[in-house]
């Protein structure tokens, strides 16, 4: 397979309601990548566009909608779709595009706009669960992480307090991130702890917000870079892997996402990895929520199960520590437009990566990020593993 | 000195970084009020075929029993019931009843209702491994007769049935799951 590089990255502000359409959000994001990379749309071969469920927009096969916002006119053009999960799938499916030798240069654009849905996000979360078994109880999406959280924080005797300190990490360091949703330099862990609980043990501070927003990456091939001349710097994909598990969740134990664990091992395995703890700088987990970053990282296996609150604890996650994790101040702090967090999970690595991340720069050298996102009904994830 | 070390690589300060990012943001006043918006609401309907496992297990729920499937390959008892083993990818074998008592896996008390708009009296509710079907098995449903500090991970619960006359065919046909009371297995 070729080498593949990511060359841009663009993104737009995160917010909870946006003046732009998703596909002016598209256009704005992609612009930015290209840009970045100092490449136009002619140089573009093929076009891949990730979103989440369509009923957030209410518009069905909103591809088809934001085609024009993502270049993809004329061209070659896929989307991929993988819940949450899409914020690293899509630059995957993108990876595929290039090592498969099929196309050299591929442009990667993610949209949500969750504004539009009304008077909540949230009653179309509804949607995702089996119509026999789940519905009739009418659950609500965050039950499935009240749930999850639960089991995980009690078969490891874990104290809310670690989890809480997660949400106060990613805030303050979204403090730096210039597209930021919920930025706050002075939060506290008594301040999540003391928030209202929407479904016990989840508070309201444990959850990220729904958001509007786009993200776009230009991915290519080593010998595009050479023949264009390309002078912004590569971040090269060095291992990447997806897996997912049965939609009988209720026959699964949650305290730990073995599909995780199973994509990453893929990922590291093509990436060469045999001590992710050792041989990884920095990570950007998938934040949805507080505990996740500690499920996640648990899944990546850059440490023992039950052991990432500790590492929370000791200041091991922080900007400055041996191990940072979302840096860029993850889903919880910059907002959560779902496929769109693409620009601040495989988009952070490239930006720390290539020095560009401006005062969210890690301040001591990285050479190896890895991210992950996940999705569907808690059963898939996708990880990317990049070296500079 | 002091700079990260992919700067000092590439030679020089962050070339993008642009001094304003895209987008505008509207405030909850802006949107509803100012800017011109379109509404619409889908009035889509649906009626799904529950399936050959599921038809039975609803049945079987409106008798008051549960019923799982066999596999005669991986030797589980697979709860809910299904027609094929996801992991042997071959047809399951034999219906067998399971019993209506299990064990709490998680749970979670919840201020929300469907829509995220808060509730006053909070719903219990969670996964319970169903006794009889193989480890781990269950389902979600709703939890009774608890509080707060009564309610634990691995409390072993008993189905509580609405009466037959009442019985639909849907899991609703058990109203939720309580504790084992002293001298029940």
């Amino acid at each position: 397979m070729r080498k593949v590089a990511c060359i841009g990255a663009g993104m737009t502000l995160f917010r909870r309601r946006m003046l732009e359409t998703p596909k002016e959000m598209c256009w704005e994001a992609a612009a930015m990548a290209l840009d970045q990379a100092g490449l136009t749309i002619a140089d573009v071969d093929a076009v891949v566009f990730g979103s989440a469920p369509d009923a957030f927009d209410g518009i069905h096969m909103k591809g088809e909608n934001v085609l024009d916002g993502c270049g993809g006119t004329g061209k070659p053009y896929v989307r991929v779709f993988t819940g949450g999960g899409t914020a690293v799938f899509s630059p995957i499916a993108a990876y595929w595009h290039v090592a498969s030798g099929t196309f050299d240069c591929v442009l990667v654009v993610n949209e949500e706009k969750m504004s539009s849905c009304q008077p909540h996000a949230q009653s179309v979360f509804g949607y995702i669960w089996d119509p026999i078994l789940d519905r009739p109880l009418k659950p609500n999406l965050v039950w499935i992480f009240a749930m999850e959280m639960n089991r995980y924080m009690t078969v490891h005797n874990i104290r809310y307090e670690d989890v809480a300190a997660v949400a106060v990490k990613n805030k303050r360091n979204a403090v730096a991130h210039p597209c930021a949703q919920l930025p706050d330099p002075n939060i506290t862990v008594e301040d999540v702890m003391n928030s209202e609980v929407m479904a016990w043990p989840v508070h309201r501070l444990d959850i990220s917000p729904p958001s509007d927003g786009a993200s776009a990456l230009v991915i290519c091939s080593q010998d595009f870079i050479k023949r264009k001349k390309v002078k912004s710097p590569p971040v090269w994909f060095s291992g990447v892997g997806w897996a997912i598990d049965t939609t009988f969740w209720t026959d699964r134990d949650l305290v730990f996402p073995e599909y995780l664990a199973r994509a990453a091992k893929m990922a590291y395995k093509q990436a060469r990895i045999d001590n992710p703890r050792k041989q990884i700088d920095f990570a950007e987990p998938y934040d949805p929520f507080d505990y996740k970053e500690l499920h996640h990282m648990e899944g990546l296996l850059l440490c023992k199960k039950g052991e990432a609150p500790k590492l929370t604890r000791e200041g091991v996650t922080q900007r400055d520590g041996d191990l940072p994790t979302c840096p860029s101040g993850g889903l919880l702090g910059v907002g959560n437009p779902i496929a769109a967090t693409m620009g601040i999970k495989v988009g952070e690595l490239y930006w720390q990566l290539s020095g560009q991340a401006g005062k969210r720069q890690i301040p001591h050298e990285v050479h190896t990020g890895v991210t992950n996102a996940w999705g569907d009904l808690m059963q898939f994830s996708a990880v990317a593993v990049m070296r500079a | 000195m002091g700079r990260p070390h992919a700067v000092q690589r590439r030679g020089g300060d962050a070339r993008m970084t642009p001094e304003k990012w895209p987008g505008v943001e509207l405030s909850a006043k802006e949107f509803y009020e100012k800017v011109t918006s379109v509404k619409f609401r889908p009035e889509a309907k649906f009626a799904w075929s529950a399936g050959e496992a599921m038809s039975r297990f609803l049945a079987e729920l409106q008798d008051g029993r549960l019923i799982a499937r066999t596999c005669r390959t991986c030797k589980r008892i697979l709860f809910p019931p299904r027609m094929f083993c996801e992991e042997c990818f071959r047809p399951t074998s034999e219906w067998v009843y399971v019993k209506d008592t299990g064990t709490i896996e998680t749970y979670s008390i919840s201020y929300l209702d469907l829509d995220a708009r808060r509730i006053e009296e909070p719903i219990y509710v969670g996964v319970v491994s169903v006794d009889g079907a193989s480890p781990k098995m269950g389902m979600m449903h709703y939890f009774g007769e608890v509080t707060p500090e009564t309610i634990k991970i691995g409390l072993r619960v008993k189905a509580v049935w609405e009466p037959p006359e009442k019985r639909v065919g849907s899991v609703r046909d058990i109203r939720y799951w309580r504790p084992l009371r002293e001298g029940e297995r």
